[in-house]
Order: C-alpha cells, then sequence, then structure tokens
C-alpha cells in the first residue's frame, strides 16, 4: 500500500454531494483483471461529451489543475456501488486525498487500504475550501497525516479525524493485511471454538 | 464509538456481530470471523493476484463460492461473440478457482446465477451468519438475519487469507414499517419509499434492522428486495430477525442441515432476534397503509414519488444543496417539475437483477400480462436470476407468457442493472427497470432509468409509458 505521510498540493474542487462509484469509474471500464490504467477512465462519461470529445466545462479537463493531488467534493463522495476500482482510478489519475464533509463506507474503508487519505471536515470549512479556490485556483493545502491537519493558505489548520489503526497502516505504508495474517493463532482458536468441524 | 449492550439489551445485530468477533484490541477494528465469502469475476481477480506473491493460500475455500453473473451475456452461447475482455475475466475467474480449490459455478452449470440470488436458494444464506461479497448488495442476504455486507477487493483478499475482515462495529438503526400493504404495492415500493424518506445517505454507518407488520407480512423474496436495497440508503447492512417465514423458506434446500442437525440449527436461529428490551442508536417508523407503488424521477435512488405524486419543483427546495441536485438531475432526465411521471413515455422495460428476478418477481409480472402484449414501442427484457428460477419459471409456463407477450426472454445473470454484459440502455432512452440503481449512465452511457417494482414495470412495458399497475388489476 502507498505510503502516505504529509502532502502539499493545489486541489481540485468538485461541488457536488452523493458523487456515486459509477461516475467515478462507470462499470463498463471494470472488465480488466489488474488495477492499471483506471485513471485514464476516471469520471469518464463527465469528462467526455456523447461525440467522445473532452467536455470543457468539466474541471478535470482544465489545465490549471492537472497535476493536483487533492480532490474537494461534495457530501456522501463515493456512495453506491462497492467496486475498489474507484479508489484505483483515483489514484491512477495522481489523487491521494480527498476533502468532504462526509463518505460512504464501502468507498472509505476502501480508499483507507491504498494510500487514499479521506478527509472529513465539517460542512463551514467545505464551503471555506470551495471559495477559496475559487478565488485562487492554483493555492496550495497542506494535509499532515501525522498531525491529522490541514492546512489552509490562510494560515488556520483544521484537525481531521482518522482511526488510529489506519493512521498507523498508512503512515507506515504497511498492508492492513499484515496485522490480520499475524492474527493466526487467535483464528484458529476461534475456529476450534466455533466450528470443531 | 459503539456501546456494548448489556445481555437482555442485545438487538439481533449485537448477537450475530458478537458472535463473530474473534479478537479486538483498544482503538483497533475488531477481527470479525466470516462464514460465507461469495466471489464473482468482476471483484475477485486482483484480489487472487495478491495472493500469489505473498505465497498466501485460501484458508477455508470451504467456505467460499464463486459464481459467473456481471459479464456473463444473457444470450444462449452458441448465439453469441463474447466481449474478449470479459471472456478473459471470466476465464480468469475459472483459473483462480481451480488454483485456490473455491467451488464455482460456471457458464453452463445449472445452479449459476446471480450471486445474491443463488447463495439464498441453495440454502447457502443462512440465519446468524456473516455474509460478504465483493458487492454492494451483499445487503441482501440480510433478510435470513444474516450479517452480510459488501466490501471492496482489498478485502476480498483479506478474506481469502483469512477468514477475517478488520471492521469497525456500525451503530444500529431500527426501521419499523408498521401498516399492511394496498394490491398492487409491494415490497419495492417500501423500499424505495423508505430511502425517498431517509435520503440515499441516511443509513451510513449503520446496521438497520428492519421490524414491524409490514415486514413480517412479507415473503422472503419480498425481504430479499427490501435488504438489497438497503445500501442505496447508505447502510453498512440491512437485516431481518429470522422466524417461521425464513425457516419454512430454508428447510430441505440443497445446503441446508438435515434430520438432527436441522432441528439444532433450528432452535439455535430461534434465539436470535432482538431482545424485547433491546436499544437502538436510532429508531424510525413508517408507516405503509396509503402507500402508493413508488417510482424514482432522478438519478439516484433517494429521487423517488408515489406514482401519483408530481416531480418535485427546484423552486420549492430551500436547502441549495438539495436545489442543485434536482435541477442536475431534472437536467440529465430531460423532465420538467410540477407533473406527475404517469404518462410518460417509456423505450425500454427491464425485469431482473439481485433485487426483483425471483420467481416471486417473474409471476406477479405475468399475472399483470394476462393475456396483454407489450406495446410494440418497447423492448421488454425478462432476465430471470438463475438457471434455477429460469428452471422453475419454464416449468410453470412463465416464459411463454412473457415470449408472447413481446418480451425478449434471456439467460440468468446480472444484464442490464450494471449494463457490463452488452445489455445496455441507448443514449437518451428511457427505461423502467426493477433493478437498484439510476444512477447517471448506470445502464448505459446517456441512459435514463427510472427504478419500480415489477408491477409498474410490466404495466409501463403494456401501455408503452409510464402506467400504475393498479389501473390494470
Amino acid at each position: 500500500m502507498a505510503q502516505f505521510s504529509r502532502i502539499t498540493s493545489q486541489a481540485v474542487p468538485l461541488p457536488i454531494n452523493d458523487i456515486d462509484t459509477d461516475q467515478i469509474i462507470p462499470a463498463r471500464f471494470m472488465k480488466g483483471t489488474n488495477k492499471e490504467g483506471l485513471g485514464e477512465n476516471l469520471f469518464n462519461d463527465w469528462r467526455f461529451l456523447k461525440d467522445g470529445s473532452p467536455n470543457p466545462e468539466f474541471i478535470l479537463n482544465r489545465k490549471e489543475v492537472q497535476g493536483g493531488q487533492i480532490l474537494i467534493a461534495g457530501d456522501n463522495f463515493g456512495c453506491g456501488s462497492s467496486r475498489e476500482h474507484a479508489p484505483w482510478a483515483l489514484m491512477g489519475w495522481g489523487f491521494r486525498a480527498v476533502i468532504s464533509t462526509s463518505f460512504a463506507d464501502i468507498f472509505h474503508n476502501n480508499a483507507l487500504k491504498n494510500g487514499l487519505l479521506p478527509v472529513v471536515v465539517d460542512e463551514e470549512i467545505l464551503v471555506d475550501l470551495f471559495d477559496m479556490v475559487e478565488e485562487v485556483p492554483l493555492v496550495n493545502f497542506t494535509i499532515d497525516l501525522a498531525q491529522q491537519s490541514l492546512l489552509l493558505p490562510d494560515g488556520r489548520a483544521v484537525e481531521f479525524p482518522i482511526d488510529t489503526f489506519s493512521k498507523n497502516s498508512l503512515l507506515g505504508g504497511v498492508d492492513q493485511l499484515q496485522y490480520l495474517l499475524s492474527m493466526e493463532d487467535r483464528i484458529v482458536s476461534y475456529e476450534v471454538e466455533h466450528d470443531p468441524s | 464509538m459503539s456501546r456494548r449492550p448489556e445481555m437482555n439489551h442485545r438487538t439481533h445485530f449485537d448477537k450475530v456481530w458478537e458472535d463473530h468477533v474473534v479478537f479486538q484490541e483498544p482503538d483497533y477494528p475488531a477481527i470479525l470471523y466470516i462464514d460465507l465469502h461469495l466471489i464473482h469475476e468482476v471483484t475477485s481477480p486482483q484480489a487472487f493476484d495478491g495472493l500469489r506473491p505473498k505465497g498466501l493460500r485460501v484458508r477455508r475455500p470451504d467456505k467460499s463460492l464463486a459464481t459467473m453473473d456481471h459479464s456473463t451475456p444473457t444470450l444462449p452461447l452458441n448465439q453469441v461473440v463474447m466481449d474478449p475482455q470479459a471472456e478473459f475475466q471470466l476465464k480468469q475467474l475459472e483459473l483462480n478457482c481451480q488454483e485456490f480449490g473455491i467451488p464455482l459455478f460456471q457458464l453452463g452449470s445449472e445452479n449459476r446465477g446471480i450471486v445474491h440470488v443463488i447463495s439464498p436458494e441453495l440454502g447457502m444464506t443462512q440465519p446468524g451468519m456473516t455474509i460478504v461479497c465483493g458487492d454492494s448488495h451483499t445487503s441482501t442476504h440480510g433478510a435470513f438475519g444474516a450479517l452480510a455486507f459488501g466490501i471492496g477487493t482489498s478485502e476480498v483478499e483479506h478474506v481469502l487469507a483469512t477468514q477475517c475482515l478488520l471492521q469497525h462495529k456500525p451503530q444500529s438503526m431500527e426501521i419499523r414499517i408498521e401498516g399492511k400493504l394496498d394490491p398492487g404495492v409491494t415490497a419495492k415500493d417500501i423500499i424505495l419509499a423508505l430511502i425517498a424518506r431517509i435520503g440515499i445517505n441516511g443509513g451510513v454507518g449503520y446496521a438497520v434492522e428492519y421490524t414491524g407488520e409490514a415486514i413480517r407480512s412479507l415473503d422472503m423474496e419480498g425481504r430479499m428486495t427490501v435488504c438489497n436495497m438497503s445500501i442505496e440508503a447508505g447502510a453498512r447492512a440491512g437485516m431481518i430477525a429470522p422466524d417461521d417465514t425464513t425457516f419454512e423458506y430454508l428447510a430441505d434446500r440443497e445446503y441446508t442441515p438435515k434430520g438432527e442437525d436441522w432441528e439444532r440449527a433450528l432452535s439455535r436461529w430461534r434465539q436470535l432476534g432482538s431482545e424485547e428490551c433491546a436499544t437502538y442508536d436510532r429508531s424510525i417508523t413508517m408507516d405503509v397503509s396509503n402507500l402508493e407503488p413508488m417510482i424514482t424521477f432522478g438519478t439516484n435512488p433517494g429521487m423517488g414519488i408515489m406514482i401519483s405524486e408530481a416531480i418535485p419543483n427546484p423552486d420549492h427546495v430551500k436547502d441549495p444543496e438539495r436545489k442543485a441536485a434536482l435541477i442536475k438531475a431534472l437536467r440529465y432526465m430531460d423532465l420538467k417539475p410540477g407533473k406527475p411521471l404517469l404518462g410518460h413515455k417509456v423505450d425500454v422495460v427491464f425485469l431482473g437483477s439481485c433485487t426483483n428476478s425471483r420467481i416471486t418477481d417473474l409471476r406477479m409480472a405475468t399475472s399483470l400480462l394476462d393475456g396483454r402484449k407489450v406495446s410494440e414501442k418497447v423492448r421488454v427484457l425478462v432476465v430471470p436470476g438463475s438457471e434455477e428460477i429460469k428452471k422453475m419459471a419454464e416449468a410453470e409456463g412463465l416464459h411463454q407468457r412473457f415470449i408472447q407477450a413481446g418480451a425478449e426472454w434471456r439467460e440468468p445473470g446480472c444484464s442490464m442493472c450494471i449494463g457490463m454484459n452488452g445489455d445496455q440502455l441507448e443514449p437518451g432512452q428511457y427505461a423502467v427497470s426493477t433493478s437498484n440503481r439510476n444512477f447517471e449512465g448506470r445502464q448505459g452511457k446517456g441512459g435514463r432509468t427510472f427504478l419500480a417494482s415489477p408491477l409498474t414495470a410490466i404495466a409501463s412495458a403494456i401501455t408503452g409509458q409510464i402506467m400504475d399497475p393498479r389501473t390494470l388489476m
């Protein structure tokens, strides 16, 4: 899993609520058997018009946002399908963090297992973030995971929550499976007790 | 942090959860044991690929079951040119299952079907179990009192390797559904009404338990429809405590215990269910006595109305975000606010998916057909959920009634619910669909979906426009 400690980057605003994983990566791009190349199809049906040309109005098609590693999105980001192709596509594009007021449960779990950091802020802060990016599109934000802190261009530091286990896994770049594998003895005991067959 | 309830205050969910916690360190997620891992072709290949470089085996292939459903064609195999990518993906599942010893119902197997349809019908889904699958509609199995939820591919790898998952305990929510449904109103209408009320994030962070008279009156197929769409309200899981309806459904299924084992299982299952003084983190009640058939007008499953109601007007919505979402949805759907959807033209009707493709759904639809034909302007796709359902339907002659009415009778699979297998809407087309998602492009790029019950779908197929099924009854 990709390690995450601290990033400083411009942010890409997508002020839409309830962005579902079918929009993040449409199902027809899930016929592959690996995780590679999905970034090319990120938000495919919003990025491209019916004739296949790029939609000039869609934010990800603008030159100035290329290279941005932080996505700022509306409430309930990643709802719908459980497809882990969604965080793979976001990371394939180059995103390392998504800031929103809330995330759908399965997306949240999937993101954390890939080194894509979901940053939860309250409504007021989110509105401020959208305003700041609108005023100065290239302005930088810093996300410091160890401090659980989002540093705004106006100097404010906003604390964000993350569970201790996921935080440590991300900081160390440790695959969460390692922890489960280390519990083999306990799993065996459980099986003996509950399912002696 | 979730509370740890006193023994005699435990909810059904508490009991199933606690029974499966292998271990939990302070500040760490619980290690939750998984009784049944369901696998399909789309979300598993990367998980199997994760095992190999680490030299890991599948820990409990005997607690795993794989099927092919998402990218499978719904025309007979001798009439179809397979998409090479889909073919490769299916082949990969076959090879992975061979290598790791996992039972697989592949194309041609008489047990194959949509993953959430076959496990209950084989009797593998049982009360009190933990069940996961790399598919969000795993919540379906909660209808049997199992704790069942969708997981991502990394978690699929975790379960393959350790038969366990790392999980934070969700909070609990009781959703009490009171009242008696009118004729023509179904389980699908209950769940669409509920999501319209609590919103598509109304269940985020919760394991839902459905209780109340209207739920108890549903058959298992109806309960599966309700639990199936729990995820559309964002819930981690949806559950219904088992009762005699559950046990009658399960008796004598292929994988259910037999003889003395059955009696032992029954007495264990009867211990489940919430205690009388159980407390939930949140409780809501909905009365369905005056519910009409529901239909969605927008681009998420929460944008639904009773079929005689008008499409909401953005000018009357105060909250700016909800207003923006409504405007965006109506623009995509090319619909005008202020009028009901009744009479709106329909190009395609899809009867299928893990929500509504079971034998009772097909019987319901044919009861309304009653010798009528579907409109010449409408393409009607009927896709049974499994080979077993297809066989049952054909034995009852249901397929002939669909075919004679002008509908297409297809092979089992997810089909147009997710549109991965070539069954797709054309850009701009309108579909009444018995599936679970009306997101932009879900059923094909540019396609527009109205979610509804099998009755509403078939009534709309017959008349070529959105129709209240009660007018044809």
